[in-house]
């Protein structure tokens, strides 16, 4: 007999979607259906028993192919390469839990190495602006329940997350919002007509790289300033109605993605969008909420900030003593500086998402894959430690995007005698410990110089 | 009709590429969700393409060769668009304006039709890149 198991949280985007219903077969091996989830959310619940997985390390052989290995013995070659790198990078962490994340802080520590996580190349420039400027934001319940206008700027949820708009932002009907979409009004701007601007009430189509532009030009305006004739490729009648619009809303959010992070401006663009926020709350109530992209990658900035004050581009080549810099500690620029010497991929695949340079240059030295799937990062690495799919098979602790943490569960166990990233990382701290332990034991003991006693 | 264009690149996810990716970056659908480019119908007449056609785009650090085809998301003329992942990246700037983030939107490209040209598989752009690849696999 097939089980049902209900409120089954969902390791893709996130917007962590809690409400999903998975079907497994009587013998618990195989996953036979998936309610509610995307057409994202649902690949991943299938791919995990639907395909081959990877059940042992592989190691990469002199003729360029894998060969299978132990845990002990990759726990080992890991541990190894960590011990001997003088400015490790670990770089990762979007898709696995806050248990694993800890894990891998510990280890990287002990090694002395660079802690980066996926934001590095996603919303850092939120961290940034928000260390600047503040994140006058709310929980994706509160934008449910009270917004009466929507604003997506430089972001598609339509694409990147699927189930946003009907969960939490133009459809769900909400205790104040009991018309749901007929009540709210939706603003969507973007360079491109996306499938989120099909939905919306008022499209404005911004120039590709000219957000500043228009968001200060909200900003004259709502303050009642004049402004040009266009700006960023937009009417100044239309940014007058779409500002009056904000500023009689009586709930609003402002969700912002890569449209605004990744043009030129980065930090800046984001950093302008809180001061426009912020504004708007001279007039009404107004939020902000960075679309993040991956499950749990909340949870890194979440994790290692109360662990070592930073969320991420944490330089803990001085061990506890934690340096973050964007710029000079993020893994792109220290890939192109040729400053670390072995990477750990984890929980990412930096193969295919960072740019082709950046790649050429980390392969330089070891590079090692903590991932359950084959990807481009696991086909170029030196050693692939296949793990448990977090969400799936393994339970633990996620962020969603508005930092409200979400105890994820498990619906099928793991392919036998795969562990789960958290155990990998604690094998490899142990082993690192034993490594450094045996370096102490074969130093010769000093002799103490006369008149000193032995242990002053 | 012009022999090539320049044009302003943007990369960001395709709902097409994330199912493809979860299923496999070695798939036929992550081959086919993420070797393409989007152009406005003023670009692609001024190259004089036809739909499905091959085209190499070139950047500041690359170059790839991938398919054109009409998305069903417009741009403005004078802007592009790959999807997010192995292609988009072959032509990705690692700039990153000192804050670590590269620049996967707003770069300059060169677009230019390709005959006798292929479009190369997800593994041998990234294990070719890296001195890994060797043939087909």
């Amino acid at each position: 007999m097939s089980k049902k198991v209900e409120n089954v949280g969902c390791p893709y985007c996130g917007v962590c979607c809690d409400d999903l219903v998975v079907t497994v077969s009587d013998d618990g091996k195989k996953i036979l259906e998936v309610e509610n989830a995307c057409a994202i959310g649902n690949q991943i619940f299938h791919h995990a028993t639907g395909g081959e997985r990877v059940r042992l390390p592989r190691l990469r052989q002199p003729d360029g192919t894998y060969k299978d290995i132990s845990y002990d013995e990759a726990i080992d070659y890991a541990a190894n390469v960590l011990y001997k790198a003088k400015k490790p990078l670990i770089y990762g962490f979007g898709s696995t839990n806050c248990e694993g994340m800890a894990a891998a802080a510990k280890v990287a520590e002990k090694a002395g190495a660079v802690l980066d996580n996926c934001a590095s190349i996603c919303h850092g420039s939120s961290f940034l602006a928000i260390f600047d400027n503040g994140y006058p934001s709310c929980t994706l319940g509160e934008t449910k329940n009270r917004a009466d206008v929507i604003v997506y700027w430089g972001a598609n949820p339509a694409h990147a997350h699927p189930r946003h708009m009907s969960r939490y932002s133009i459809f769900p009907r909400g205790f104040f919002t009991g018309k749901g979409h007929k009540s709210r009004k939706i603003i969507v701007v973007d360079p491109r007509h996306t499938d989120t601007a099909q939905v919306a009430d008022i499209y404005l189509q911004v120039q590709q790289g000219h957000d500043y532009e228009l968001f200060d030009a909200f900003r004259a305006v709502v303050r009642g300033h004049e402004i040009p004739d266009v700006v960023a490729g937009i009417r100044r009648e239309q940014i007058v109605e779409v500002a009056d619009i904000l500023k009689k809303a009586r709930f609003g959010t402002i969700f912002y993605g890569m449209g605004l992070c990744h043009s030129d401006g980065r930090n800046h663009n984001v950093d302008i969008a809180i001061s426009l926020t912020r504004d708007l709350n001279d007039f009404t109530k107004w939020t902000i909420m960075a679309m993040r992209g991956h499950y749990n990658i909340t949870g890194p900035g979440a994790v290692w900030s109360w662990q070592y004050g930073y969320p991420y581009c944490l330089d803990l080549t001085k061990r506890d003593i934690a340096h973050m810099n964007p710029g000079e500690t993020s893994s792109i620029d220290l890939a192109m500086r040729d400053e670390v010497d072995a990477f750990i991929n984890i929980g990412t695949d930096a193969g295919a998402h960072f740019p082709i340079d950046a790649v050429k240059h980390l392969r330089k030295h070891p590079w090692i894959t903590i991932d359950p799937n084959i990807c481009m990062a696991s086909e170029i690495s030196d050693l692939h430690i296949p793990v448990g799919i977090v969400g799936v098979e393994v339970p633990g602790i996620v962020y969603r995007m508005d930092n409200v943490p979400i105890q994820y569960r498990k619906v099928i166990d793991p392919p036998e005698g795969v562990i789960s990233d958290e155990e990998v990382f604690e094998r490899i701290h142990k082993r690192l410990c034993e490594l450094e332990a045996e370096e102490v034991a074969k130093e010769p003991v000093k002799a103490a110089p006369e008149g000193v006693r032995v242990g002053e | 009709m012009a022999n090539r264009i320049t044009l302003n690149m943007i990369t960001q996810r395709s709902i097409e590429e994330g199912v493809a990716m979860e299923k496999g970056k070695t798939t036929p659908e992550y081959f086919e969700a993420c070797s393409i480019i989007e152009m406005h119908d003023d670009d692609v007449r001024a190259l004089g393409l036809v739909p499905n056609q091959l085209v190499r785009v070139t950047s500041e650090c690359g170059s790839v060769v991938v398919k054109t085809v009409r998305g069903r998301q417009s741009l403005y003329p004078g802007l592009a668009f790959i999807p997010q992942g192995v292609w988009a990246n072959q032509v990705v700037p690692p700039r990153t304006q000192a804050t670590g983030e590269p620049q996967y939107s707003g770069f300059p490209v060169t677009v230019e039709p390709v005959n006798g040209e292929r479009r190369k598989s997800a593994l041998e752009l990234v294990q070719g890149a890296v001195g890994m690849w060797r043939g087909d696999q």
